[in-house]
Order: structure tokens, then sequence, then C-alpha cells
């Protein structure tokens, strides 16, 4: 099964529930695969421990010009619907941040001048999150980061979302907003759990996303995160439109300072355990 | 020679449009007939890559010169890759600032002057 962890607003707690939900189930004895779809600030490796940790750069096939049999004749620029490419008096300039990587210059270019070669845009890391002493259990985790200055989120993803192992629940970070990468993430979804904060802002992103997720088909429900009862509209929001609020996590000092010093407040007050495994029960209730 | 400015309309009195690759239009003013042709932008539209696509279409058309309100660092660049004079900070109309060319008092832009997607000046 696979579970993405979204939000329309940044900040919510998106990789806080990822990574306490993988590490509930991993204690409930559930084989758990993290994934950190979050490829332009990836952080739910500070959360966890890795081991057996890897590394591979992540390629985007991009036009190689061949000066001498290019005639400027301006088809590749003229095909090009992201404008990556621009015909100046002696040569072809290329903008590879513009390029989504179609091939359609090489494809199209009368004089076969154009030919592919691969661009590092950013890189896949994974490892074993072994969580308890001693526990024979871990969190298959993998992350993307996309190098600096980059923006081709969805192909970097596309790579990492191939690391799927669909016998395992698999949990999904996702990054924030709706856009191309918040899509990319969450596509292919069994489940979504759309995190908000009770706050207006919190709530007006939390709309975004709702109708984000229609529009997916992805069935979903709500979690709201640093909960107090100072703010109702998310709860009045969620009531109107007949969306599940399927778990609150308190404004509490507690799971703040553990967050803020990188432990994981499920591994420190371990009733929560069993409600993060509920948010599991309650997907699969909903699917029978 | 040829003088390609951004343009919000398509006569002489039009004001200038401040943004390169997403004005609306572009008046190829040729400075021997003193004769003008309006073109409507087609990178307008354009989902990236408008000032380049802007670029090309001022190219092609044999403009030399560029007159515009700001340039980002696409656009800048690939005109300067074509030996095309920008000069940046016009305003009023079309009229006006051919006029404000010839007697120089233009500015010429030896940098980009926005930031990519006609978000203004940095």
């Amino acid at each position: 099964m696979i579970i993405s962890i979204a939000s329309g607003k940044g900040g919510t707690g998106k990789t806080t529930i990822s990574t306490n939900l993988a590490f509930s189930l991993v204690q409930s004895g559930r084989n758990v695969q993290l994934l950190d779809c979050d490829v332009e600030e990836p952080n739910a490796h500070i959360f966890l421990d890795l081991e057996n940790k890897i590394k591979e750069n992540v390629f985007l096939p991009v036009p190689q010009i061949d000066e001498e049999k290019c005639t400027l004749c301006g088809k590749c620029a003229e095909v090009c619907v992201y404008n990556a490419l621009f015909i100046a008096k002696d040569r072809v300039m290329f903008f590879p941040q513009l390029c989504h990587s179609c091939g359609g210059c090489s494809y199209f270019c009368p004089r076969e001048a154009i030919s592919e070669i691969d661009r590092v845009i950013g890189e896949i890391g994974a490892g074993d999150a072994c969580l308890t002493r001693g526990s024979t259990y871990g969190i298959e985790f993998a992350y993307g980061k996309l190098n600096i200055g980059e923006v081709m989120a969805p192909p970097l993803m596309r790579k990492l979302k191939k690391r799927i192992d669909e016998d395992k629940v698999v949990i999904i970070d996702a990054p924030p907003g709706t856009s191309c990468p918040m899509i990319e993430a969450v596509k292919g979804s069994d489940f979504c759990f759309l995190i908000t904060e009770p706050t207006p802002f919190g709530l007006n992103d939390l709309k975004l996303a709702v109708e984000t997720l229609k529009v997916l088909k992805i069935p979903f429900a709500v979690l709201i995160n640093r909960w107090n009862e100072e703010y109702f509209e998310v709860d009045s929001y969620c009531e109107k439109e007949n969306i599940s609020i399927a778990m609150r996590i308190p404004l509490e000092r507690k799971i703040a300072e553990l967050y803020s010093r990188g432990i994981l407040f499920s591994k420190e007050l371990p009733e929560w355990q069993k409600a993060f495994c509920k948010l599991f029960d309650f997907i699969e209730a909903l699917r029978k | 020679m040829k003088i390609a400015i951004s343009s919000t309309g398509n006569e002489l009195s039009s004001q200038v449009d401040p943004r390169f690759g997403r004005c609306q239009e572009f008046i190829i003013f040729d400075s021997e007939t003193l004769e003008f042709e309006a073109i409507s932008n087609e990178a307008i539209n354009a989902a990236g890559g408008a000032g380049i696509k802007a670029a090309q279409l001022v190219v092609d058309k044999g403009a030399e010169v560029v007159i515009t309100g700001n340039i980002g660092p696409n656009a800048f660049n690939v005109l300067a890759g074509a030996d095309i004079r920008v000069f940046v900070g016009a305003a009023g109309t079309i009229q006006n600032v051919i006029d404000s060319y010839k007697d120089g008092k233009l500015q010429e832009a030896n940098q980009p002057t926005s930031s990519p997607g006609g978000r203004g000046a940095v």
C-alpha cells in the first residue's frame, strides 16, 4: 500500500508525520519503506540513523549540438516548447534549466546535428534506518536531492519512485504546495493524508490541496498538527465538505521539544505509536 | 537599421511595455525608412523561457537594437550572443522613446536588470 503525506502549506509537519508513522508501523511489525520525495529540501533523514548507505547520481538527457553539422536553420528552437534553445549569429545557445528532456530537438534536426548527453541534476540516497537497538526491523529509506539551482523535480522523483516496493507499506513524504512536484509525489498513492495546522493560512492551503486530490481522484483524510482549541475553522470546513479528520496532534511543549532535537516523538512518547498505527487501520477500514 | 521596442500596443503613440519577454507587442522601427511594423509577442504566454523566445522573435525580424524597460538574464545573454545592443529604463510613448534613442538619452544595459520570470527590477 502506498500512503502519501502531503499539505498545501509548508511547515505543517509532513516529515514529522511521515517519520513517526513509519517508525510506529515498524514497531508494530510491518515492513515499511519511507521515501522522502521533498527533493528540493529533503530532511526526513535528520530523524533517522542510516546504515548501509548508498548514493547515486541522477541524470537527464539534454541536447549537445555538433557545430560542424549545424546550419543554424532554427528548427530545434522552433520545436522547443520550453524555449530552451536560441539561434544566435554563429551558434545555438542552450539553457539546460529550461530543458524538459523531451528529445524533440534531436528528433527534428534535419542535419542530425543534435545528440543527447547526460546532465547530472541531483542524487538519490538510500539506507536502512534501524530504530531500536537490537531490533531486526528497520525502515527502508530513500530520498532524492535536487542540486542547487536545478528546477526539474518531477524527473528526479520518478526515478526515486522506481524504488517503490509495493509488498511493503510505502510512505511518501511529499513536497508542499499543489504544483508539479506535489502532484508527482502523490500520483499513484492509494491514500493521502493532508496535514494542516489550525490557522487561516493552514486552512487556505488545505482547500487548495483538497481540490488537487479530488482532481487526481486520490482518497484522503485530514490530519491537524499543532491542534489547539482556539481556531475551529478547519473543523467546520472538513465537516461541511464531509472530509474525515483522522488525527489531531496537540500543540504540546514536549512534542515540540523532541522535534527540535531531531527525535521522533512517538519513540519517547510510546502511546503515540498506537495512534499512528490507527491511521493505517483507518485506511484499511475505508478500503474494505 | 531596425529597432525593436517592447510595447503595450501597435501604434507609435502606444506606451512602452516595461517587460521584455512578456510584453504585449513589439514595434519594429526602421531608422532609415522611418516605417514601422507591430508584431504581437508570441512569448507572452510561454510557460518558461519567454525572454528567450521573445529575443528570437526580434532577432529573426532583423532588429539590431532593443529598447525596453527591464531585461532578464536569459534574454540579456541571448541578445548579447546575437550582437544586439539593449537599452533599458525606457518609458513613455514609443515615439518619445525613439526620439530619446536618437538623442542618445537612453541607457545601454551592460547586465540584466531583472530576475527571470518578468518579476521586475532586482
